[in-house]
Parts: C-alpha cells; sequence; structure tokens
C-alpha cells in the first residue's frame, strides 16, 4: 500500500519521460495506477464491509515514534475510492481537454503528485504523515490553480489559495500537536478508545479552535470560502477533481476522522452547525449572482461543503448517514458537471451561460449528462442526490441545537441549489442558439467517458440506493465509531421532508424563470460583498509586506558593520552576562610559563596589534605573517608537530596569495571618524576580553570524557597508523574530511570562476573602455 | 609584475622542484605514522609549484603540470570518494577503513591511503588553481 | 601557560574584531585572516596544553606511552588551517572584483551596488 502511493509520486517524475514514448496518450496510461488501486480497493471492500480495519505499518523515523502507517478503515475506502476512481476519468477527460497543449507533462507530474498526496491524506494513520500530506496537497493544488503560469491571475490566485490554506496548515499543526499531547499518540487509531478522557481535557477548546482553523480553510467555510472560486483558474480537469470532489473534502475528512474521538461536544456542535449551515447559504446565495459557469458551480461547492460540515455538526444517527450519502451523491454529480463545463468552455469558447443557448442538438450526450447531473445537484426524483437531500432534511429537522436556524437556511440552500441547477442543465442547452466563439460540436469520446459514467451512477444509486448501503454504513461507522447499520431507500413515503423538496421544487424553478432579474437586484448589493472577507484577505496581505519591508529596513540597512555590531554586542551582552551571574572566575591561577614561550606569545600578540596599526599595506601582512609564525612555533611547542608544519605552509601561501592580490587593490584609507574607532574599539575589546575569560573557564573544566581516549587507544589496532592525528583524519573521521575536501575544491572553483569570468569579460570589453591605471 | 625573476631564483626552482615533489609524496606515504599526510603533502607540492612559477611563469608550470589543475581537484574527490565504498562489499558501514598487504614488499595498501592520495591531489589542485588563475589575470591586467 | 594564550587569543580577536569593522575592505582581509588564526588557536589551546608529547605511537607499541596531547583538536584545526585558506582566497579574490566593478574601497559605498 505504502510502495503503491510512493511508487506513484515515482510515477509522477516519469511522466515527462512518458510523454515522449506514448505522445498524447500518456494520460491515459498513467491512468492504469489509480485505476489498479481502485480495483484493489474494490478487492477488499467485502472485508472493510465486514467491519474490519486493515493497518499497513511501516517504520518511518522510529526514535520520534513516526510511522508510515496506512489505515484502511469504511471512511478512507470511500474517500480512496473517490479518488482513484475520480482520478482515472480526470487522467482520461484532460488528455482530451489538454489536447496538444505544451505543458501536458508538467500538468501530469503535478497531478499524479496530487493524486498520490490525497490518497496518503485519507490513508495515514500517523498524524504527522498526515500533515505531511495534506500539505503536500496544498502545494500541489497551488502548481495546479497557477498551471496558466503566463496569466497573472491564475498565479493572483494560486497564492491565494496557498495562503489560505497553508495558514489554515499551521492551526492544523497546532491541533495535531495538542491532540498529540492530549492523547500521547500520534495514531488516530489510539485516539479513538480516548474519546471522553478527551472531551474533558483542558486543552479541548483552544485545540478544537485550531483544528477547525486548518479544516475551515481546506474545505472553504465561511469566511475562507473566497479562495475556491478564485481557484476557478486552474483547467477545469483540476477544477473537477481537487476543488469538487477530493482536496476540499480533506477538511471535511479531518473533521469526520476525529469525530469519534472529538465531536458530541457543546462546541463542536455548536461551531460546526454554525459555521456549517452560514457557508451552506452563502454558497448558495452567492451562487445565483454568477454567470460563468465554473464560478457558479464553484460556489455550489462551497454550498455542499457548509452541509457537510452542518451534517457533522448535528452529528445525530442520522445526520451522520446523511453526510456519507451527501458525500458519496456531492463528489459523482459536481465531478459529472465539472467535466461537462469543461466540455462546453472547450467547444463553444466561453463559460458564460448567458451567452450559450440551444446547444442540446448540437451535443446530445452532454446535454443529457448536464440533465442527469443537475437534477442530482437540485436533489430531484430518482436520483441519488434526492436521497441524499431527504436524509440531510430529516436530520436537520431533528437537529437538537440552533434547529429553528439550520431548517431554515437549509430550506433556502434548497431553493437556490435547485435554481442553480436548473440554470446548468438548462440555459445552455435549450432555447434559441447564439453565435459563439467557436462552432460548437460534441466532445470528444475521451471527455464524454467521465461525466457519462459519473452522471450514470447518480442515476443508478438513485435507483437502487441498495447498492451502496454496505459503503456508506462502512464509512458511517468509522465516523460514528460504532457500527450503524444503515439502509437507503428512494422513497421516505410522504413525510415533512418530502414537503420541504417539494416546495423548494416550486420556489427554486420560479427563481430560475427570473434569474436576470434576481441577478439584477443582487447587483445592488455588489458594495456590501467588495468588503466581504477576501477584503481583509487583501488587507492581511498589504499589512505583510508592509511590515516586513519596514522590518528589512531596520534590520537589513546594508552596513556590514552594523550586522557585525549588533552580533557582537547579542554575544557580549548575553555571554557575558552569563559568565558573570554563574561563575565566579578564579584569578588565582600557577603561571607556568617558560621563557621561550613568553617569547613566543609577544611575538603573536605584537603582531595582531602591529598589522592594526601599520598604514603600508605589506607591512600589515608582514605583521599577520609574524602572527601566523609565532602559531606555527606555538603548535610545535605544544606537541603538535603536523599543525606546525601545516601552519608554516600556509602562511608561505598566504604570502603568495596576498601579494598576488594586495596589488591590485587600494590602499588602506582611513574613513572612519575618530568616535567611530573609539566605539570599535570598545567593542573589539570588549570580545577579546570575552574571550579570554571563556578559554580560561573552559580550559579549566571537562564535563564528559573525551572520545580522543578511544581514538588513542584503537589507532594503531584499529587504524594500523602510528600519527593519530592522521588517523583520525583519514579513518576515524574520514567523512568529515571528504566535506572539508569539498569546501576546499568549491573555493577554489569559485575563484577561478570569478577570475575567468572576469577575464572574459574584459576581453570583451577592452576596445570600448579604458581601464584606468591603478599604482 | 611577477614573471621570471632573476638567475638565482629560476636556477632554485630548477633545482629544488623535483626535490620538493619527492619530499611531498616522502611525507604523504608516511603521514600514517610520522607527521605528515596528505594535507601537509598537498601545500608542500603547492609551494614547489608556485615557486616553479614565479620563476619561469604560469604557462610553463602548466606545460610541466600536462593536466589542468582542476582535473586534480577532480580525481582528488573522486579518490575520497571512491574509498568510501570498498566496505560495502564487506557488509560494512559506508567508509569503514580495509587494509591489504601487498606480500613480496610487505608494503600495507588500504582505503585510507587512497584517501589521502585524494587529499593530496585536492589541496594540491585547489591551491594551484587558485594561485594560476590570479597570476593569469594579474598579466592580463597589465 | 594557559592563561597566557587566553590573553593572546583575546588580544587577536580584539585586533581581528577591530579590523572588520572598519570601512576599508583590504583591512577587513586583513582582519579576516586574524580571526581564523585567532579561532584556530582557540581551539587548540580549549583542549588544554601539553609540553613534548605529540600524539604519536612509538614503533612497535600499540599505545604511546604515557600521557600524549590530545589529537582531536589537532585534527579540526588542522583542516581548520587548510579551509581557512580556501576561504580567504576566496574572499580575497571576491574583494578584489567588488572592487574593480565598484571602484570603492568604501564598503558604505558598496551597500547601493545591487538593483
Amino acid at each position: 500500500m505504502q510502495l503503491a502511493v510512493l511508487g506513484g509520486f515515482v510515477l509522477a517524475t516519469f511522466a515527462p519521460l512518458l510523454h515522449r514514448w506514448f505522445g498524447d496518450r500518456a494520460g491515459q496510461v498513467m491512468a492504469l495506477l489509480p485505476g489498479g488501486l481502485a480495483l484493489w480497493l474494490l478487492f477488499q471492500m467485502p472485508a472493510i464491509l465486514g467491519g474490519e480495519v486493515m493497518v499497513f505499518e511501516q517504520a518511518w523515523v522510529p526514535g520520534l515514534d513516526i510511522t508510515l502507517t496506512f489505515l484502511l478503515d469504511g471512511l478512507s475506502l470511500l474517500f480512496a475510492l473517490l479518488i482513484s476512481v475520480i482520478g482515472v476519468f480526470v487522467l482520461v477527460y484532460a488528455s482530451g481537454y489538454l489536447e496538444g497543449h505544451p505543458d501536458m507533462a508538467r500538468f501530469h507530474v503535478v497531478l499524479v503528485a496530487f493524486m498520490m498526496s490525497m490518497l496518503g491524506l485519507v490513508l495515514a494513520d500517523n498524524m504527522v504523515a498526515f500533515f505531511v500530506f495534506w500539505e503536500l496537497t496544498s502545494v500541489t493544488s497551488y502548481l495546479l490553480i497557477g498551471f496558466n503560469h503566463t496569466d497573472p491571475d491564475a498565479r493572483k490566485s494560486a497564492l491565494q489559495g496557498l495562503f489560505v490554506t497553508a495558514g489554515g496548515g499551521l492551526a492544523l499543526m497546532a491541533a495535531l500537536v495538542m491532540l498529540g499531547i492530549m492523547g500521547d499518540t500520534w495514531s488516530f487509531q489510539e485516539l479513538l478508545g480516548q474519546g471522553d478522557a478527551l472531551r474533558g481535557h483542558d486543552l479541548y477548546f483552544p485545540m478544537l479552535l485550531c483544528l477547525l482553523g486548518g479544516a475551515f480553510t481546506k474545505s472553504a467555510q465561511f469566511p475562507f470560502h473566497f479562495w475556491l472560486p478564485n481557484a476557478m483558474a486552474a483547467p477545469t480537469p483540476v477544477s473537477a477533481y481537487l476543488h469538487s470532489a477530493t482536496m476540499v473534502k480533506a477538511g471535511i475528512y479531518v473533521l469526520a476522522r476525529l469525530h469519534p474521538s472529538l465531536g458530541g461536544t457543546e462546541s463542536w456542535v455548536t461551531l460546526l452547525s454554525l459555521f456549517g449551515a452560514v457557508t451552506m447559504f452563502i454558497g448558495a446565495f452567492l451562487a445565483l449572482r454568477h454567470t460563468g459557469i465554473k464560478s457558479l458551480l464553484a460556489y455550489s461547492t462551497v454550498m455542499a461543503l457548509g452541509t457537510l460540515t452542518m451534517l457533522l455538526g448535528i452529528g445525530t444517527d442520522e445526520a451522520l448517514t446523511a453526510f456519507v450519502a451527501f458525500l458519496l451523491a456531492h463528489s459523482l454529480y459536481k465531478g459529472a458537471l465539472f467535466m461537462v463545463a469543461g466540455i462546453l468552455d472547450h467547444e463553444t469558447g466561453t463559460k458564460d451561460i448567458s451567452a450559450m443557448g440551444g446547444l442540446g442538438r448540437l451535443m446530445p450526450v452532454t446535454a443529457v449528462c448536464a440533465g442527469v447531473a443537475a437534477l442530482s445537484l437540485g436533489g430531484v426524483l430518482p436520483l441519488f442526490g434526492f436521497v441524499a437531500k431527504e436524509l440531510m432534511f430529516e436530520s436537520v429537522l431533528h437537529a437538537e441545537r440552533l434547529s429553528l436556524f439550520v431548517q431554515l437556511l437549509s430550506l433556502a440552500a434548497a431553493i437556490m441549489t435547485l435554481a442553480a441547477a436548473a440554470i446548468v442543465a438548462l440555459r445552455p442547452f435549450f432555447g434559441k442558439q447564439r453565435d459563439l466563439p467557436k462552432t460548437p460540436h460534441e466532445g470528444p469520446p475521451s471527455m464524454l467517458v467521465g461525466p457519462v459514467v459519473l452522471a450514470g451512477l447518480s442515476l443508478l444509486f438513485g435507483l437502487a440506493p441498495g447498492l451502496v448501503n454496505g459503503l456508506v454504513g462502512a464509512a458511517v461507522t468509522s465516523v460514528r465509531g460504532e457500527a450503524l447499520p444503515v439502509s437507503l431507500s428512494l422513497w421516505h413515503g410522504v413525510n415533512l421532508a418530502l414537503v420541504l423538496s417539494l416546495v423548494s421544487l416550486a420556489v427554486g424553478l420560479l427563481i430560475f424563470r427570473h434569474w436576470e432579474r434576481w441577478r439584477g437586484w443582487l447587483g445592488k448589493l455588489d458594495p456590501l460583498f467588495a468588503r466581504g472577507p477576501e477584503a481583509g484577505y487583501f488587507w492581511s496581505m498589504d499589512m505583510i509586506v508592509k511590515v516586513s519591508s519596514w522590518q528589512t529596513r531596520m534590520l537589513q540597512n546594508g552596513y556590514m558593520r552594523n550586522y557585525l555590531v549588533m552580533t557582537l554586542l547579542v554575544l557580549v551582552g548575553l555571554t557575558g552576562y552569563t559568565l558573570w551571574s554563574r561563575h565566579v572566575l578564579s584569578l588565582s591561577f600557577a603561571l607556568d610559563v617558560r621563557f621561550h614561550e613568553a617569547v613566543v606569545a609577544g611575538l603573536m600578540m605584537s603582531g595582531a596589534v602591529v598589522a592594526c596599526v601599520m598604514r603600508p599595506r605589506l607591512a600589515a601582512v608582514a605583521a599577520v605573517g609574524t602572527m601566523g609564525f609565532g602559531i606555527a612555533l606555538t603548535f610545535v611547542m605544544f606537541s603538535a608537530p603536523d599543525l606546525g608544519i601545516t601552519q608554516l605552509l600556509v602562511e608561505t601561501l598566504t604570502v603568495i596569495l596576498m601579494i598576488l592580490v594586495l596589488f591590485r587593490l587600494p590602499r588602506f584609507a582611513n574613513l572612519s571618524t575618530h568616535l567611530e574607532r573609539v566605539r570599535d574599539l570598545v567593542i573589539a575589546t570588549a570580545t577579546g576580553v570575552l574571550v579570554t575569560l571563556l578559554v580560561l573557564e573552559v580550559v579549566d573544566h571537562r564535563f564528559f570524557p573525551s572520545i580522543s581516549d578511544y581514538m588513542i587507544a584503537n589507532s594503531q589496532p584499529e587504524g594500523h597508523g602510528h600519527n593519530i592525528v592522521n588517523v583520525i583524519l583519514v579513518d576515524f573521521r574520514a567523512l568529515d574530511t571528504l566535506g572539508e575536501m569539498f569546501v576546499l575544491a568549491l573555493a577554489a572553483i569559485g575563484v577561478f570562476a570569478m577570475l575567468r569570468f572576469h577575464a572574459d569579460e574584459y576581453e570583451a570589453r577592452q576596445p570600448e573602455r579604458e581601464e584606468p591605471s591603478d599604482g | 609584475m611577477v614573471r621570471s625573476g632573476t638567475l638565482i631564483l629560476s636556477v632554485a626552482a630548477r633545482l629544488l622542484m623535483p626535490l620538493q615533489l619527492l619530499f611531498s609524496i616522502f611525507l604523504l606515504l608516511r603521514g600514517h605514522d610520522e607527521p605528515g599526510g596528505g594535507f601537509i603533502a598537498g601545500l608542500v607540492a603547492a609551494g614547489a609549484f608556485a615557486l616553479y612559477m614565479f620563476a619561469y611563469g604560469t604557462q610553463a608550470t602548466r606545460d610541466m603540470l600536462r593536466v589542468s589543475p582542476r582535473d586534480l581537484i577532480g580525481l582528488g574527490l573522486f579518490l575520497g570518494v571512491i574509498s568510501a565504498f570498498p566496505a560495502w562489499w564487506h557488509d560494512q558501514p559506508f567508509l569503514t577503513a580495509q587494509w591489504w598487504t601487498v606480500p613480496l614488499i610487505n608494503f600495507k595498501f588500504s582505503t585510507p591511503l587512497i584517501f589521502d592520495i585524494g587529499v593530496y591531489l585536492v589541496v594540491l589542485g585547489s591551491v594551484l588553481t587558485a594561485v594560476i588563475a590570479l597570476m593569469d589575470t594579474g598579466h592580463a591586467n597589465e | 601557560m594557559e592563561p597566557l594564550m587566553a590573553v593572546v587569543i583575546g588580544v587577536i580577536y580584539s585586533a581581528a574584531i577591530y579590523m572588520m569593522l572598519r570601512r576599508s575592505i583590504v583591512k577587513l582581509v586583513i582582519g579576516l585572516m586574524l580571526l581564523s588564526n585567532g579561532a584556530n588557536l582557540l581551539i587548540f589551546t580549549s583542549a588544554g596544553l601539553t609540553r613534548g608529547a605529540p600524539p604519536l605511537i612509538p614503533e612497535g607499541l600499540s599505545a604511546p606511552l604515557g600521557d600524549v596531547a590530545d589529537p582531536l583538536p589537532q585534527a579540526l584545526v588542522l583542516t581548520a588551517i587548510v579551509i581557512a585558506f580556501g576561504v580567504l582566497s576566496f574572499a580575497v579574490v571576491l574583494i578584489r572584483r567588488a572592487y574593480e566593478i565598484v571602484r570603492a574601497d568604501d564598503l558604505d559605498k558598496m551597500k547601493d551596488t545591487d538593483t
């Protein structure tokens, strides 16, 4: 299982190669992977439906208790099936939609990577792994929204989607960490048993807020819903896949996954019902404002996501059944509708519904698919959407908290959704034909397969809802935490829910007939929408830019001196304070110095000081050289012959280097004022004193046994060498030395590149420029 | 600025050069048991070439060297990395030292020796790359 | 001997930092040279100084007789010396290039050269 998902990522990287081999057919070839996965999942279905939970364990970072464990239960099975089945159709569809697009390979790389991240997300049992996959879906979504990267709007929308979802990702991370602390485990599975303890924990409420922050941003709940319609800048297959069927449901998924452990509390029920119902209403309401077919569908997705959140909030057995049924229904019909929208766009060259008409005769298959899927969206008999909507009404009618509020909003949303469904199903295909940018005809077979199958499933499950009893039941069991047999049926008899359905059908059709006038009224509200949550997003983005540029001006002022001074002051301040407050310096040490050693020490100090005060450059270099030779002598005196030799040789080479370079550099200049010198002198002296004190402190202490003893003892027996330093360099710590070899090589190549580049440039420029002679 | 130097320098460089190079190889090989080793030997060899360069110029040095100093860096890094692999053959961790004794002359041959030769070449190549590049552009600008 | 060396290191550090705070780029180079030497000496000294007992094993023995100087800091400093040389040559050439392009010795004048 893990192999399949990780192998998918590998496949994604091979997409460009597959394109070279299979051309435009590469999409179909890659569809074999999700196809195979879907088949495998179907084979596992009987066991899962029988109540089994399959666990695939794989260690990842065992030291931190992070595993790559995958878990297959009813909920993840449902999601994984949706992801892989719709994934197959989307890949096939995209090969028609983007036929001949030069960047198709890039599209496939990201799309397959997304598919695998999403699968990983719904299958992961470990919270850390879950979070990694979660962020991967955000990143791949960003890349897919911005697929048409030459379009500034697409780039802007992509960035907006990323900021909102990744910002929520941070909140989710906080929530998961808190959960990990509360339950003392990183496994979703192990959290299951601790429901009561978790709900009673002090951290429950802050954790819930963070969790909802993550889930609501990802699943486009009010007030974060605005990024989803903007994400429609993505190619239509992406909208069909990520932004209706899969990724936006990740937030819902995590809520459902944690429902058995966290759900049912007062704050859970209130927050989810409230935000869900408001999102549902706003989505349905805003859908009718738009004439672009994709925007309209996007807002109706917002509506559906709100409904799902609300149902999870209500949390009764009925509501959970409705939740799963609605989830399934929505993925089927919305995937189909987006694909239909893509066909319309592809064949007519416009996305504006009000510009379309009379296409039914030209594209009959598309029209039928659109009709069936839209009826399911509207929740009309005998489609699966109707089953889901009836269940939704039932559970809303029995809601325990905020019942009147959710009932009213549900009815209003159902009415407007029906109007929207009618617009999508009827407007483009009936009425008189209009002038379009392209002459429309039926879409190619590769683009029709998806909508036909998905719409067909909507119809099939509607007529025979018993077919999905097992799947829905298993998913409900996972969300509920205990088994619950489910038996769905199309006809519930005449009851209040049916009456509500009929009311919404009638009023919805009325709105459809007067859609133009309705839009006119809504237009008057535009100033209000301009101040919506999206304005808040833009404001906060502006603020981030302003704050960071202010902070950059403050901290990065371009004077290296200031950085150094700041660093040194902090160093001296903090370390000095620690030394002063924690340690009593004993200044009574025995000064065991021999005469020649004192001479060498004096040589080094005077070399360093003279280097600072000498005016001629060469004299300064010579002074540093003197100090260097003093250091070499020190090494030799104190039992480090290798170091002494190395230091001597390097001093020699440094002199050569400085002679080669120094005369091409300017003479010393006195640029600072007297005051600056004094200030620098104070800082330099303070640092020097601190270093001296630190050395004194360090020399007297041994906090732990040195590993040198091991090296001394094993140099000859293990390393076959009598020079322990060399054995350390080429044997014990050879990896370090290898790294240092690379540093040295890079420095040399850098020098070479800088100088060689200069020489070429110089030769090229020579005729037109006269080099000022330097002395 | 720095071209062929005086007669004394030229003669000294020509005489000292082979001695210095021999000495550097001696330092390299004995490094495991006595003070010496790849770093020191590489620096000695680089010093020898630098002396020659001051006496005869960069072109003559390059001619004598035959290969580009950058190739020396590459070869050195390659030897350093390659010496890490034989351990895998014996199922030991990366970079574990392996020793073989050449029978007749009783010479101990080992992966640390290969590694040390790599160090030697990288140090020599790096210093020479920098110095030759600097001297070349120094001339170009005059 | 360590207390005296501590003072020496402090003096070298002070000199290095004073030079690095100057505006002249050539002085910055001198400061860099001083600093790398000071750091090497610091590592070497902080392990403790031992007279006349290099970390070498006499021929025919498998361990040194008696205490020897700590070989580990020596190995660290050995590579550090060579690397400091490599980095110094890089820095020097970088500064030379910058000077040739900007024609200014003053670090403050180099700050407005990008964009």
